[in-house]
């Protein structure tokens, strides 16, 4: 195979002629560590209020959280995509989806990408959520109860603190699991990381350069997030439960 | 006015009945106890006082204010009862000092430390505050989980089969301590089990409760000595039944020789409205029938059971009727033995003798001679 390694590639001054090629990359990481963290405070957000809904003695209120976790985990990630950023606006009142169509396209693929990775990814959340609560003993909810506290301070002071911890390692999965989701944006144009690696190489003609370094990025985040719940899942654990001793 | 009453209370799961028709009393300061097997209701009557299941009918007063009844119920948060559950649930993420004071909510901090402090002494495990659940054995995770009913000086405390997790010897020395505590605390308690010896341990008064009713309210001892239906008389304790016949009001007739009773004959199934020469079960206790080898009376050892002081006797009568007596333990026979035995019975307890029809289930229930070694 004849393949000229240039490494140097990453100084040279980019297509655009205000960067570089590596400050290419850092523009893309930077969209997907702002997509994705932001995404993944919606999903904690929401995936936790409906996580809770599906445990609550009320039909309604458990039938409609059911409802949602199937309908935003039984479709296609890259569908739901689709249809938050081209049939959505379509659907608003008509002046509101003008206004929409007509912001700046940067922010409109942001807002659609960010709600879309952050419901989907909702959905796992609830669901781990739910299973971290159904977890518990039935007497902690009564205990609680007996104590004098109504439903929502047991879930709040009782319930939630355990379940939380219980659900920490999968919950670590979904967070470094948004990360790697974040690269679907790309289809409705976001320059996010992997984008960029695609222009690298249509620019440069040097394809394993720029996924070899796109890759390292993603692994150095995914690291860094690992490391952080890590740390994390150390100070709360609980002995005698899932991450602790 | 009774602290805690219920009136003819209903409960049932959709076609099941679970509870139908208790009503109690417990007074300021009693500790009742509702004793029965698996499946009696006994459970579920305690989740409705606690406010975790609605009732179906009847009603519930605490402390004379209503509290449940078909279509209403106050939430257990309002009650002010304490629970101690079979499991502790004890928060794991919370110390033991938190844990009791979890339920102090808005007292002042320095009032709350007080009476974790005072609680922990209470229960033995001053000092042991700043541990976790995890990091105590499971009799004193239940006294902890006591503590923590005890703290907000609730009206009412609820224990839902709280010692069977615990092994048998910390069992009987728990249910005394905690029998204690709840006197000291001046607590009214009602407790839950199936297990007649934590019963008779802590319960100043018992409900002895089967298929959805309570068979009998008493104090131990009457239970005991006067049960008022063969299911008391065969839940509670050991016995057998012996036939008999009744010859006069404060005489039976059975195979073992006439009994006198020193009351008149207590048949609760109205013997002596069909006057004489009725026939009744006769229940005889392990400790009626007294070991004498100059007695005439034989019966043959077929089962004996060792328990350190004494021996427990199965023994068969000539008639091949069984019968259980309790001897002690240095008088020790061989199976298939022969020895002599006289009765010694000083309250007699008789049952009429349930017409034997297996047919259509319209006549009265047929109870069985029961025997348990």
């Amino acid at each position: 195979m004849s393949y000229n390694w240039n490494w140097g590639v990453f100084l040279q001054p980019s297509a655009s002629g205000d960067d570089t090629y590596l400050g290419w990359l850092f523009t893309g990481l930077k969209w997907t560590i702002s997509l994705s963290l932001s995404a993944w405070v919606i999903a904690l957000i929401v995936g936790s209020i409906i996580g809770v809904l599906r445990t609550v003695p009320n039909r309604w209120l458990s039938g409609f959280a059911t409802g949602y976790v199937e309908l935003f985990r039984n479709i296609p990630l890259l569908v739901q995509l689709f249809i938050w950023y081209f049939v959505l606006p379509e659907l608003l009142p008509v002046e509101l989806g003008n206004a929409f169509k007509q912001s700046n396209p940067l922010w409109q693929q942001f807002f659609c990408a960010m709600l879309c990775l952050g419901l989907f990814t909702s959905a796992r959340v609830a669901e781990q959520v739910r299973s971290g609560i159904e977890s518990l003993p039935k007497g902690q909810k009564n205990a609680g109860l007996a104590m004098g506290f109504t439903l929502p301070q047991v879930y709040r002071h009782v319930l939630m603190p355990m379940a939380y911890r219980i659900i920490m390692p999968p919950l670590t999965s979904e967070f470094l699991n948004i990360f790697k989701n974040s690269a679907v944006a790309t289809t409705i144009g976001l320059i996010e990381l992997s984008r960029q690696a695609q222009q690298l190489v249509d620019y440069t003609a040097q394809p394993y350069e720029a996924f070899i370094a796109v890759t390292v990025m993603y692994l150095l985040i995914n690291v860094t997030v690992m490391f952080l719940m890590r740390r994390l899942e150390e100070k709360v654990r609980v002995p005698g439960f899932v991450g602790g001793k | 006015m009774a602290h805690l009453e219920l009136q003819d209370l209903k409960q049932s799961y959709g076609t099941h009945v679970v509870v139908n028709g208790v009503s109690f009393r417990v007074e300021t300061g009693s500790i009742a106890c509702l004793l029965g097997p698996s499946g009696c209701g006994k459970t579920t009557l305690l989740r409705c006082i606690a406010g975790f299941e609605p009732v179906a009918a009847g009603e519930i007063h605490l402390e004379g204010k209503l509290v449940s009844r078909a279509g209403y119920a106050l939430p257990p948060e309002k009650r002010r009862i304490g629970m101690v559950f079979q499991d502790y649930a004890l928060f794991p993420h919370l110390t033991i000092a938190g844990n009791i004071a979890f339920g102090l909510g808005a007292t002042p901090n320095n009032e709350r430390a007080a009476r974790v402090t005072q609680l922990l002494e209470t229960v033995g495990l001053a000092g042991q505050g700043e541990k976790f659940p995890h990091e105590l054995s499971g009799g004193q995770q239940q006294r902890v989980s006591l503590a923590r009913a005890l703290a907000p000086k609730p009206e009412l405390i609820l224990l839902d089969e709280p010692f069977s997790n615990l092994d048998v010897d910390l069992r009987e020395r728990l249910s005394h301590e905690v029998r204690e505590i709840l006197k000291r605390e001046g607590m009214t308690a009602v407790l839950v089990t199936h297990d007649q010896n934590e019963a008779f341990a802590m319960a100043d008064e018992i409900g002895v409760m089967d298929e959805g009713r309570i068979q009998q309210w008493d104090t131990p001892y009457n239970l005991y000595h006067q049960p008022a239906n063969r299911f008391v008389a065969d839940f509670v304790g050991q016995g057998v039944f012996l036939p008999g016949q009744v010859i006069s009001a404060h005489e039976v007739e059975v195979e073992l020789g006439t009994l006198h009773s020193a009351l008149p004959l207590e048949c609760s199934q109205g013997c002596m409205a069909c006057g004489k020469e009725c026939g009744v079960d006769v229940l005889l206790r392990p400790d009626d029938i007294i070991h004498d080898d100059r007695s005439t009376l034989q019966a043959e050892v077929v089962h004996k059971a060792f328990r350190g002081a004494d021996i427990l006797y199965s023994l068969r009568l000539v008639s091949g009727v069984r019968v259980l007596s309790l001897v002690p333990s240095h008088h020790n026979h061989a199976l298939g033995e022969k020895i002599g035995i006289r009765l010694d019975v000083d309250h007699v307890v008789a049952f009429k003798t349930p017409t034997r029809q297996f047919a259509s289930g319209s006549g009265p229930k047929v109870v069985p001679v029961t025997f348990r070694a």
